[in-house]
């Protein structure tokens, strides 16, 4: 593997967790518990759609065969694709999704602080712009987690079942393969293991504080670094790409 | 082709001061720091953008603007390139932009150094009507990506805060 491959990879990993995690929280449009709930879940939507927005184009770059960012987007398989699992499931609840939601901005709050500090200036600049974003989406979650924990019993049941669920897909947050091996070598990459006890740290006081239990390692799943996915995400897939499908190439 | 001799750097940033923001038509790109160079090359004008946030869906007109007012001028071969680095911050906003977001009902935004962003409802926010500090925070989302949603406690309305960044 040489390195352009592996950055070519790694790239693609950070675009498709934001595009995918985008996709999923963009299906709340219309649909929230209240009506600034529909706006904040749209507001990290877009956010997270111009992060992979930014980290596509970037791919598409490394891989120097002048494609755009849309073509990574729509026109790549299932197995092509290196999103973490937790970000392709089904939003479910508003509980599940807040859940989701703490577990995912509390890792990316500790990746985007350190890939800011990347060697590669084009993953530092957008990792930094990201990094003020996650702040704001960290801050969503704690307070929702807050809320529900502490409100009725059925909210912090769906809160707490919430949490029980979504565990065996943390473990793949800080799964690490030679591409992540080669490209720490010269500081393009981070060393994700290390990020862990942070990450637990910040998760357990914040469960903590809502009077839900961290729930205990076990299984952990995994298969997204090798493009091996959830049954959920060839079904996304299908209707974010749809058009570029059913049109080949269409544009308005 | 015309190039780009008979303009000086400065003479197209003056051009692109012009140019608004379309979500927030009383301040231009310019003051709101979006507008970051212009590189002046033999046959070829690069203008340097930088998005208020990343999913900033104002940043595809922005750059419509940028190449049709270029045009208009006479400057027909324009690139314009978006950065990421420096991240974009409200602090390049200066007290005459941030006057102008109160007139137009959006209270401005604290410099980012008296936030603690883990705690967003310590921030003492004015009302851009009545300029009391009895407010409340309703959402840290509002109608677009910058802005954040709060109450009046005074006045009872409600109002737009332009969220530290
Ligand atoms: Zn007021």
């Amino acid at each position: 593997m040489t390195k352009q491959e592996a950055l070519y990879t790694y790239t693609l990993r950070l675009g498709d967790n934001a595009l995918i995690q985008g996709h999923r929280l963009s299906e709340w449009c219309s649909r929230g518990p209240i009506l600034e709930e529909d706006l904040a879940l749209t507001n990290l939507a877009l956010d997270q759609i111009g992060r992979a927005q930014a980290f596509l184009k970037y791919a598409a770059h490394i891989e120097g065969q002048g494609k755009t960012e849309d073509d990574l987007a729509y026109k790549r398989g299932e197995r092509e694709f290196y999103n973490n699992l937790i970000t392709e499931l089904p939003i479910g609840d508003f509980a599940y999704t807040i859940a989701k939601q703490l577990l995912i901005s509390a890792f990316e709050f500790y990746q985007f602080s350190e890939l800011s500090k990347s060697s590669d200036e084009t993953i530092a600049g957008i990792s930094a712009k990201a990094l003020k974003e996650v702040r704001y989406h960290l801050v969503h979650a704690q307070d929702w987690c807050y809320r529900l924990g502490k409100g009725t019993p059925v909210s912090h049941k769906k809160l707490q079942q919430a949490f029980r669920e979504l565990w065996m897909y943390t473990g793949e947050l800080f799964e690490m393969d030679e591409i992540d091996q080669l490209l720490m070598q010269d500081g393009t990459a981070i060393d994700l293991m290390s990020l862990r006890p942070d990450w637990l740290n910040l998760v357990g006081s914040i469960l903590a504080d809502s009077t839900i239990v961290l729930p205990a390692d076990t299984y952990m799943q995994t298969g997204s670094r090798k493009g091996i996915h959830t049954e959920y995400l060839g079904h996304l897939l299908s209707e974010v790409q749809y058009l570029q499908r059913a049109y080949p190439d269409a544009t308005w | 082709m015309v190039n780009t001799a008979p303009y000086s750097k400065e003479d197209i940033l003056f051009i692109l001061a012009g140019i608004v923001d379309p979500e927030i038509p009383v301040v231009t790109i310019q003051e709101m720091g979006m507008l970051r160079d212009v590189i002046l090359m033999d046959d070829l004008c690069e203008v340097i953008i930088t998005p208020t946030y990343t999913g900033c869906p104002a940043m595809g007109i922005i750059e419509h603007d940028i190449v049709e007012l270029l045009i208009q001028n006479g400057v027909q071969n324009v690139k314009v390139t978006t950065s990421y680095s420096p991240a974009w911050t409200t602090d390049w906003m200066n007290d005459g932009t941030k006057e102008k977001l109160k007139n137009f009902g959006i209270a401005a935004p604290i410099h980012s150094s008296c936030t603690n962003w883990l705690n967003p409802k310590s921030v003492i926010v004015s009302c851009p009507r009545c300029n009391s500090t009895h407010t409340t925070m309703i959402s840290q989302f509002g109608s677009t990506a910058c802005k954040a949603l709060y109450k009046c406690e005074d006045c009872k309305e409600p109002f737009d805060y332009f969220k530290c960044h």
